[in-house]
């Protein structure tokens, strides 16, 4: 098989000097600053802080990056807050080391294990994507991760297994935003088995080069590039297989505004916005919203034959 | 007496200014966030919602503390509300959709926050143009009764408001609750014959 796509895009032109020189220059005083914190307590972290000599996953998008200012300071996590700013202002209260996370449902070998032995045995990558929000903005996001898929092979799925189901921590010491029921909590998520094996699907726990800051949803949160983003559930401690479709926290809160399949769709309006088209952050003009957020060429074969007007 | 009204009123003005030199000042420091068209359009349609409920508060200070100043303030309370529903307007027509005439005319259509917004704005507007007093002696009585359409128009701010939040609608609903005891308060007066001279718009 040849794969054609990396090979001919060289790193300058996805990173361009001056954000390549910024980000240097962030993780050098994200290292120092990281640093500081590790100093007081001896117990040593569960990931490193920063994440060295990353590949960088073919399947990235050949794009400018959103600053990291932006991505970590604009973020949907209600379980830290419902302004766009408070998960990051809140983020302190949510402890990621350690962590557990819990593989069962229809697999051969269900368990549950901390998150370095869950993700010791894959080779961590970078990979940059577009994310596409249902509220019609945009950003370019440098993920650290790996493919769901390749987690879920080494469970082994029965033959039962249909589709996945993800749970957040259910927390509301440290996820205050869980003491009001705006959702119903814990957040939850599925996605269709063949979704959820597709490589563009993964499981990311860094950004920028560097470990999940809590507001985004560390320690291990869940990216498919071509549905919106609420699809992409965060602080993730259960993933099931099941042989029915799971409930999804957003389905269940407004079943005619979400749907399960979410995927990025222009000719599929939201009740409250328009889907043509979006703002890319730290851009003035609106742009077009591809279909699967331009994903369309890798996954639109998954949905053939299906109405998506009927399964947004 | 007469001179101390004037600096009220000159006070409060500057003061209704206040709330856009912030968030010049915001956007002069690069302070608006990753987001900042979002943050604009809904900083300026906060201080409409509230500057008209402020002026929704004059006539029930009023009657319960017997004061004359509030009223007198009403008007200019008002017409800021309106000012910043106006820019609160221009930047959704501006900055966010750029004059997609067809797309602002698509969202007023069918997305019912949009709509509500646009009708709430429309009597606005009608209140605006017909707020000096050339007007009022113009539609006589009638003024009075058209300017009692700024109930439904803070309604339909409230609303649009609510229509707008995704699912935590705590916000929206602290808005509409201080809306229902402003309305409240002049039914509760209302049903005793009204003094004398007392009416309450």
């Amino acid at each position: 098989m040849i794969i054609k796509h990396a090979a001919d895009i060289l790193p300058s032109e996805i990173t361009s000097e001056t954000v390549y020189r910024e980000r240097r220059r962030f993780l050098g005083a994200a290292l120092a600053a990281g640093g500081a914190l590790l100093l007081p307590n001896a117990a040593p972290a569960a990931l490193p802080r920063r994440f060295d000599k990353l590949p960088l996953s073919r399947y990235s998008a050949n794009e400018p990056l959103n600053s990291y200012k932006d991505i970590t300071t604009y973020n949907n996590f209600y379980e830290l807050g419902t302004g766009k700013s408070d998960p990051a202002r809140n983020a302190g209260s949510l402890r990621t080391d350690p962590w557990s996370v819990t593989v069962d449902g229809e697999v051969e070998k269900p368990g549950t294990y901390t998150l370095e032995d869950l993700i010791k045995p894959h080779a961590l990558e970078e990979r940059i994507y577009r994310l596409r929000c249902v509220e019609a903005w945009s950003m370019v996001i440098p993920w650290v991760g790996f493919p769901l898929g390749d987690l879920i092979k080494r469970f082994q799925p029965t033959s039962r297994a249909k589709y996945v189901a993800f749970t957040t921590l259910h927390d509301p010491e440290q996820l205050p935003g869980q003491r009001r029921n705006v959702l119903q909590w814990p957040y939850v998520e599925g996605l269709r088995m063949d979704e959820a094996m597709h490589p563009l699907t993964i499981l990311a726990v860094g950004l920028y080069g560097e470990v999940l800051p809590g507001q985004n949803g560390a320690p291990l949160r869940l990216v498919v590039p071509w549905k919106y983003g609420f699809k992409s559930i965060k602080s993730i401690v259960r993933i099931s297989l099941t042989e029915q479709m799971p409930p999804t926290a957003w389905n269940r809160a407004a079943p005619h505004e979400y749907g399960f399949y979410a995927n990025v769709n222009p000719a599929v309006d939201h009740p409250r916005w328009s889907q043509k088209r979006e703002r890319r952050l730290g851009e003035l003009r609106k742009r077009e919203t591809l279909p699967f957020n331009g994903y369309g060429e890798y996954v639109a074969s998954l949905y053939s034959g299906m109405d998506l007007s009927k399964w947004y | 007496m007469v001179l101390s009204e004037r600096w009220l009123k000159r006070g409060v003005f500057l003061l209704c200014l206040a709330p856009l030199g912030w968030l010049l000042a915001l956007a002069l420091l690069g302070e608006l966030g990753a987001n900042p068209i979002e943050t604009i359009i809904r900083f300026l349609g906060d201080w409409a919602l509230r500057l008209l409920l402020l002026t929704l508060a004059a006539t029930p200070l009023r009657l319960l503390t017997g004061w004359g100043w509030p009223v007198r303030l009403r008007r200019l309370l008002g017409l800021f509300s309106f000012f910043y529903a106006v820019l609160h307007l221009l930047a959704y027509a501006v900055l966010d959709q750029f004059f997609d005439w067809a797309a602002i005319w698509e969202d007023i259509l069918e997305r019912p926050f949009i709509t509500t917004g646009m009708l709430a704005w429309l009597l606005l507007l009608a209140l605006a143009v017909t707020s000096n007093q050339a007007s009022q002696r113009r539609l006589g009585r009638n003024w009075k009764r058209l300017h009692r359409l700024i109930y439904p128009a803070a309604i339909l701010a409230a609303v649009h408001f609510a229509l707008m939040v995704k699912a935590d609608l705590r916000e929206p609903l602290i808005y509409g609750a201080i809306l229902t005891v402003l309305l409240g308060l002049r039914l509760i007066r209302r049903r005793p014959p009204a003094r004398q001279g007392v009416q309450n718009p």
